[in-house]
C-alpha cells in the first residue's frame, strides 16, 4: 500500500526515526535491568550506562597508616595495594596523581615525587611504595588519587538479597495465590454468562447487555468504600484470599463478558441450530462446542487478566490488607521504595522481579493479548 | 409414516409478515420440493417446519401431532443446513454421532451406526478427518450422514447445493435422488431456488412468491397446466413468453402464454401468427433460441439443433396447436379453450 | 517457603475449584430434576422446554451476583455515603462537595487532573498514530511495536521505579546516575529534581503514562489503518494528492471511530491511575489527583469515608459522558445483531 504513496524520505532515514524511538523506549527498562546485575556501590556512585563497557574512572583512596610502615634501606616504606579495602575490587591503574585535581599526572610505573622528599610509585595492579626520609607520623595515610580502567562487572547479589531477606520471594508467591485464580474464575463465570448473554433466549437480554457496556467503565473509586465496609462487616471475607479473588473476579467481569460475548456471538449461527435439532441442551453445546471454539478468546481475556491483577496495587491494599505475610509483590515495592527510597540496588532487583513474570507472559503470548485489544475497540468509518 | 400438515400458517417478524396462509399436505415418503425468487419466505417455512423459527398463527402437525411448541429435537427431523454446520473441532466420525451421543444411545451401538452411515455414504476412509480436510462434496456428504444416523423420519434440506461448483452439483443431485429411492419411507423436503433441481427431483414441487404458496402439483403439472402467470414464468426454462394485447384478445384472455419450445418459426405467414424481426439468436449446439422483436414485445423461440435463421430475418411465429396457456385479469388460468 | 507454596496451591486448587463446582453442580442438578430422554413423549418435552427456560439462569447467576455486589450496589452506596459523614451514619446533604470545591487539596487535584486529561490522550493517540504509520512501512515493524507496548505489561509501580531512577538526582559535582540529569548535564546545564519541580513535575509524571499506554494506541490504531480500504489510497494518489494530504484527509477521517475509542479509553484510565502518583510523589509538591486523593481520604485519620465518597463521585462524573456514549454505540450495533 505505502509503496504507491511515493514518499520520498530515505528508507534510511525512516529505519533510524523508529530505532530512535525504540531505543529511547526500552531504555529506561534497560537501565533497570543493568541496574539491578551491578555492585550496589557502583549504582550510587555511577550512571548504569558506563557499567556496559571499560570505563576509565578517577578514584581516590589512602595508603597504609604510619604504623604500617617498615625501614628500608635507610627509608621508611609503607607499601600495600591500592585496591584493598577500596568499593571497585581489583582493576587496572592507568595513572594516578597526588592531587585531586591531577588524578591521572604520573604514569604507572613512575615516581612521584613531593617537595619534602617523599615518593610515590604505584604499578598498574594496584601495589604502591610510598617512602619518606623521615619516619611517617601521620596516622591515617596518604590520599592518592588514580584512574583506574573498570570492566564491565555483574552480580546476581542483589537478587538473591533482595529475594531472601526482603521478602520479595514470599511476596512472589502471594501474588501468584492472588492471580491464578483471580483469572481463572472470571474466564469462567463470564464465559457461561458470554453465552448466555449471545445465544439463550432470556428476557431484559438486551438491558443486560447495555448494563455491561455501562459498567466498562465505572471506576474501581466508586466500589472501594462500600465494599470495604461490606467486607469488614462481614469478618469473614476481609483481607482473605477469597475476598480478593471475589473482588477482581468482580471488577473484571464486564470486561470478560464483553469480550467474550462479542467473539461468542460471531460464531456461526448453524452451528449452534445444528446442535440443537440434534438434542444437545444448552450446557452440552457450552460444552462441546463454544468452549473449544473459544479458546482465542479466552485466551486473550487471560493474559488480559493476569496482567491487570499481577500489576494491581490499589485492590490488593484494600482487600488483602498490608500484614507482611499478605502483601503483593506490587506493595512490596511500594514500601521498599518508602523505607529503602535511597538502596537502588535493593530497588532495581525487586523491581525487576515484579515485572519479569508478565514480560514473560507478554512475550510468550504477545499475539494473543494483541488479538484481545483489538477485541471490540476496532471501529469501522 | 410422518405425514406434515400446515394449516393456515402464518409466521411475523414484528410487523413483517413473511408466511402468509400456508396451507400444505405432505404424504410420509413424498420429496417435496419448496422454490420460489430470493425472499419468498421457503427458507422460513423450512425453519419453521423444523422449530428453529417460531409460528406465529395456524398449526403444524407431524405425524398427526401438533408440533407447534416442541422443541426441533422432538419433532424426529433431521436437518440438512446450507454451510452444513459441521463442528470444525470434531472428526467427521463425532460429528456424526454428536447426535446419538446427546440421546445416550451406547457406545458400541452408536460405533455401528455410525459406521454403517459412512459406508453408506463412501465416507469411511475419512472418519478420522477434520472437516477442514475436506472436499466440499465429502462436507456434504457428512451433514448428509448426520442426519441420517439419527433415522429421523423427516429430512429438511436447505438449499444444500448451493455452495457447490456446478458439475458437482449436477453430480451430487443425482446422489440425493438415489439417496432418496434408498430411503422410500423418509419425507424429505427440500429448498432451492433453482428450478432445475425441483423439477428433476422433487415428487411435487411448492411454489411460493412473497410468502405465499402460488402452486402445489408435480413438475409435469406444474410445467403442462401452470396455475398462474408467476408459476408459468418460473418454471420452464427459457421463460414462457406471456403476451398481452392483440393475440391475448383473440384468445379472449388477458395474458396468453405460450413456452418458446411450442412455436414453430417460419418464414410464412399463417393464420393466428405473429411476425416479427430477429433481434438476436443464441445457438448452443443442442438447441437455439431466437429472439424476435414482434409488436406485441420481445418473444423467444426455440429450435432443435442449428437455426437457419439469421438477426434480421422477417418471421412468422405459430404456436403449436393445444400448447397455449389463457390467464384472466388477475393474471389465474383460464381453463378450457 | 515450601509450606507456604504448598498452602498457596491448596488455596487455588480450593478457588477453583469451588467455581467449577457450581457449574458442573447446578446444571446436572437441573438434568436430574427435569430428565429428558430420548422419546419424543410429553413429559420430556416439557422438561425440556422447562430446561431451556431455567437454565440461561444458571448460567447467568454467578455474573449477575458478582456485578451487583461489587460494581452496582457500590455505585448507589458510595453516592449515599457521599451525603453522609465520616463514619457514614449523619446525614449531612451538600457537606462534603461543598468542603471539596474550597479544600486547596481538592482544587489542586482537579487543576491536575485537567493537566491529565488533557495532555496524556492527545499524546497517546498523536505517538500512537505517528508510530504505527511508521512501524508500517519496515520489515521490522511488527517486532518494533512490541517493545513499544511491553511496558503495558509493567505494573505502575515497576514503571515508577523504572522513571524514578530516570528522574533521580544528586548535588551538582556529583556524578549523575539518572540518565536525564546526565543528559542535562552533559548539554552543558545543571541537573534538576525534576519530580518537584513547580507545575512541571506532573508532566514529567504523564510522561510514565503515556510511556505506558501508547503501546495500546499504537495497536489498535495500526490495525484500524491497516483496514483502511486501499481503493480510497490508490484513488487520491491518482488524483495527485500528496503523502501528508492523504494522510489526513483521507486515513485519519476513516479511522475517526477508533481514534475516539482509543482517546476515550485511555481518558478513562487517565481518571483511575492512581499508583504513579502515590510510588513518585504520594502527592506532595502540589501533584495531586483525584483518584490519589481519594485514596488518601479513604484512610487517613481513621478513614472519612463520606469526602472519600464524594470525591469519588466526581470521578464518576467526569466519566459520564463517556459512558452514555458507549452505551448508545453498543445499541446502535445491537440493532444489527440477535
Amino acid at each position: 500500500m505505502w509503496e504507491r504513496i511515493r514518499l520520498e524520505p530515505s528508507r534510511f532515514a525512516l529505519h533510524l526515526a523508529v530505532l530512535l524511538i525504540v531505543a529511547m523506549w526500552t531504555l529506561p527498562t534497560a537501565g533497570l535491568l543493568v541496574s539491578s546485575l551491578r555492585d550496589k556501590n557502583l549504582i550510587a556512585t555511577s550512571g548504569w550506562w558506563t557499567a556496559l563497557t571499560t570505563t576509565v574512572r578517577s578514584a581516590q583512596t589512602r595508603t597504609g597508616e604510619a604504623a604500617v610502615q617498615v625501614e628500608q634501606d635507610g627509608r621508611f616504606v609503607i607499601s600495600g595495594n591500592l585496591f584493598e579495602g577500596a568499593g571497585d575490587g581489583p582493576g587496572t591503574i592507568t595513572a594516578f596523581g597526588t592531587r585531586v585535581a591531577k588524578p591521572d599526572e604520573f604514569a604507572v610505573g613512575t615516581t612521584a615525587s613531593y617537595e619534602d622528599g617523599r615518593t610515590l610509585t604505584v604499578n598498574a595492579d594496584g601495589a604502591y611504595s610510598y617512602t619518606s626520609p623521615v619516619k611517617f607520623e601521620d596516622g591515617r595515610g596518604q590520599r592518592v588519587f588514580y584512574m583506574t580502567a573498570v570492566p564491565p562487572k555483574f552480580t546476581t547479589e542483589n537478587y538473591s538479597n533482595v529475594l531472601f531477606s526482603q521478602g520479595i520471594g514470599r511476596a512472589f508467591v502471594n501474588s501468584l495465590t492472588v492471580t491464578i485464580p483471580a483469572t481463572i474464575i472470571p474466564i469462567l463465570i463470564a464465559a457461561f454468562a458470554a453465552y448466555a448473554l449471545a445465544w439463550m433466549k432470556i428476557p431484559g437480554r438486551g438491558f443486560m447487555i447495555s448494563v455491561v457496556v455501562g459498567l466498562l467503565v465505572v471506576p474501581l473509586q466508586m466500589s472501594l468504600i462500600p465494599l470495604l465496609k461490606l467486607y469488614n462487616a462481614s469478618g469473614f471475607l476481609s483481607k482473605t484470599y477469597l475476598g480478593i479473588w471475589l473482588a477482581h473476579t468482580g471488577f473484571g467481569l464486564p470486561f470478560a463478558i464483553y469480550l467474550l460475548r462479542s467473539y461468542i456471538a460471531g460464531l456461526p449461527r448453524d452451528l449452534i441450530e445444528s446442535a440443537q435439532v440434534d438434542g444437545a441442551n444448552d450446557f452440552k453445546i457450552f460444552r462441546r462446542i463454544i468452549l473449544p471454539l473459544s479458546f482465542p478468546a479466552l485466551a486473550s481475556f487471560a493474559i488480559f487478566q493476569f496482567l491487570w491483577v499481577w500489576n494491581d496495587l490499589l485492590v490488593a491494599i484494600v482487600f488483602l490488607g498490608t500484614e507482611p505475610d499478605k502483601t503483593v509483590l506490587t506493595y512490596q515495592l511500594n514500601s521498599l521504595l518508602g523505607s529503602r527510597g535511597g538502596n537502588w540496588e535493593i530497588l532495581t532487583a525487586s523491581a525487576f522481579i515484579t515485572i519479569v513474570v508478565p514480560l514473560l507472559v507478554f512475550f510468550s503470548l504477545q499475539g494473543y493479548f494483541v488479538r484481545g485489544l483489538l477485541a471490540g475497540s476496532v471501529k469501522g468509518g | 409414516m410422518a405425514d406434515i400438515k400446515l394449516t393456515n400458517l402464518n409466521k411475523s417478524y414484528g410487523q413483517v409478515h413473511i408466511l402468509k396462509d400456508v396451507n400444505l399436505e405432505i404424504k410420509s415418503g413424498e420429496f417435496i420440493v419448496f422454490v420460489g425468487p430470493s425472499g419468498c419466505g421457503k427458507s422460513t417455512l423450512l425453519r419453521s417446519i423444523c422449530g428453529l423459527e417460531s409460528i406465529s398463527s395456524g398449526t403444524l402437525e407431524i405425524d398427526h401431532a401438533v408440533v407447534n411448541e416442541v422443541p426441533p429435537s422432538k419433532r424426529g427431523i433431521a436437518m440438512v443446513f446450507q454451510s452444513y454446520a459441521l463442528y470444525p473441532h470434531m472428526s467427521v466420525y463425532e460429528n456424526i454421532s454428536f447426535a446419538l451421543e446427546n440421546q445416550g444411545v451406547p457406545r458400541a451401538e452408536i460405533k455401528t451406526r455410525v459406521e454403517k452411515v459412512a459406508d453408506m455414504l463412501q465416507l469411511t476412509p475419512y472418519l478420522t478427518r477434520l472437516p477442514k480436510a475436506l472436499s466440499g462434496g465429502q462436507r456434504q456428504r457428512v451433514a448428509i450422514g448426520r442426519a441420517i444416523v439419527r433415522g429421523a423420519k423427516v429430512f429438511l434440506f436447505d438449499e444444500p447445493l448451493s455452495n457447490l461448483d456446478a458439475a458437482l452439483r449436477v453430480a451430487t443431485r443425482m446422489e440425493i435422488a438415489k439417496l432418496k429411492r434408498g430411503m422410500p419411507q423418509t419425507t424429505m423436503i427440500y429448498v432451492t431456488h433453482d428450478q432445475v433441481e425441483a423439477m428433476t427431483l422433487a415428487d411435487r414441487i411448492v411454489v411460493l412468491q412473497a410468502g405465499r404458496v402460488e402452486q402445489v402439483g408435480t413438475p409435469m403439472e406444474l410445467y403442462e397446466k401452470p396455475g398462474n402467470t408467476f408459476v408459468a414464468g418460473f418454471i420452464g426454462s427459457p421463460k414462457m413468453n406471456l403476451i398481452t394485447g392483440a393475440p391475448a384478445e383473440k384468445a379472449k384472455c388477458k395474458t396468453l402464454g405460450v413456452r418458446p419450445e411450442h412455436l414453430d418459426i417460419s418464414t410464412k405467414a399463417s393464420a393466428g401468427s405473429m411476425q416479427g424481426t430477429v433481434e438476436y439468436t443464441e445457438v448452443l449446439g443442442s438447441d437455439s433460441f431466437i429472439y424476435v422483436a414482434t409488436e406485441h414485445g420481445l418473444i423467444t423461440a426455440r429450435e432443435n439443433g442449428r437455426t437457419a435463421v439469421r438477426t434480421g430475418d422477417k418471421v412468422h411465429l405459430k404456436p403449436v396447436e393445444g400448447q397455449v396457456h389463457r390467464f384472466d385479469d388477475n393474471g389465474k388460468r383460464i381453463e378450457g379453450k | 517457603m515450601t509450606a507456604q507454596l504448598f498452602s498457596a496451591l491448596l488455596t487455588v486448587v480450593i478457588g477453583v475449584g469451588g467455581c467449577l463446582a457450581y457449574f458442573w453442580g447446578s446444571n446436572t442438578l437441573l438434568d436430574r430434576l427435569l430428565p429428558v430422554d430420548a422419546s419424543n413423549d410429553e413429559r420430556s418435552i416439557r422438561n425440556l422446554k422447562r430446561q431451556s427456560t431455567v437454565r440461561p439462569w444458571l448460567f447467568l447467576l454467578p455474573a449477575l451476583i458478582l456485578l451487583t455486589i461489587y460494581l452496582i450496589y457500590p455505585v448507589f452506596q458510595t453516592i449515599w455515603l457521599s451525603f453522609h459523614d465520616k463514619a457514614g451514619d449523619a446525614f449531612v446533604g451538600l457537606d462534603n462537595y461543598r468542603w471539596a470545591l474550597n479544600d486547596t487539596g481538592f482544587r489542586t487535584s482537579i487543576f491536575n487532573n485537567f493537566l491529565w486529561l488533557l495532555v496524556v490522550p492527545a499524546a497517546c493517540t498523536f505517538l500512537g498514530l505517528v508510530i504505527a504509520v511508521l512501524t508500517d512501512r519496515i520489515w521490522w515493524g511488527p517486532l518494533a511495536k512490541s517493545f513499544i507496548f511491553l511496558p503495558m505489561a509493567i505494573s505502575f509501580v515497576g514503571a515508577s521505579v523504572i522513571w524514578k531512577f530516570v528522574y533521580d538526582y544528586r548535588a551538582e559535582g556529583q556524578e549523575q546516575i539518572g540518565i536525564l540529569n546526565a543528559v542535562v548535564e552533559w548539554f552543558g546545564f545543571s541537573p534538576q529534581v525534576w519530580i518537584a519541580m513547580p507545575f512541571w513535575n506532573n508532566f514529567f509524571l504523564m510522561v510514565i503514562l503515556i510511556w505506558i499506554q501508547t503501546g495500546f494506541a499504537t495497536v489498535i490504531l495500526g490495525a484500524a489503518l491497516r483496514g483502511v480500504p486501499e481503493d480510497t489510497l490508490e484513488a487520491a494518489v491518482i488524483d495527485g494528492a500528496g503523502p501528508f494530504k492523504i494522510f489526513w484527509r483521507i486515513m485519519v477521517p476513516q479511522i475517526m471511530p477508533t481514534i475516539i475509542v482509543v482517546w476515550t479509553t485511555i481518558t478513562v484510565l487517565v481518571l483511575k491511575v492512581f499508583d504513579i502518583v502515590l510510588t513518585m510523589t504520594n502527592g506532595q509538591w502540589d501533584t495531586q489527583v483525584l483518584a490519589n486523593l481519594m485514596f488518601d481520604w479513604m484512610f487517613r485519620g481513621g478513614g472519612d469515608f463520606g469526602r472519600g465518597a464524594a470525591i469519588a463521585i466526581i470521578i464518576m462524573i467526569a466519566v459520564l459522558p463517556i459512558m452514555i456514549w458507549n452505551i448508545r454505540q453498543a445499541n446502535a450495533e445491537q440493532k444489527g445483531g440477535h
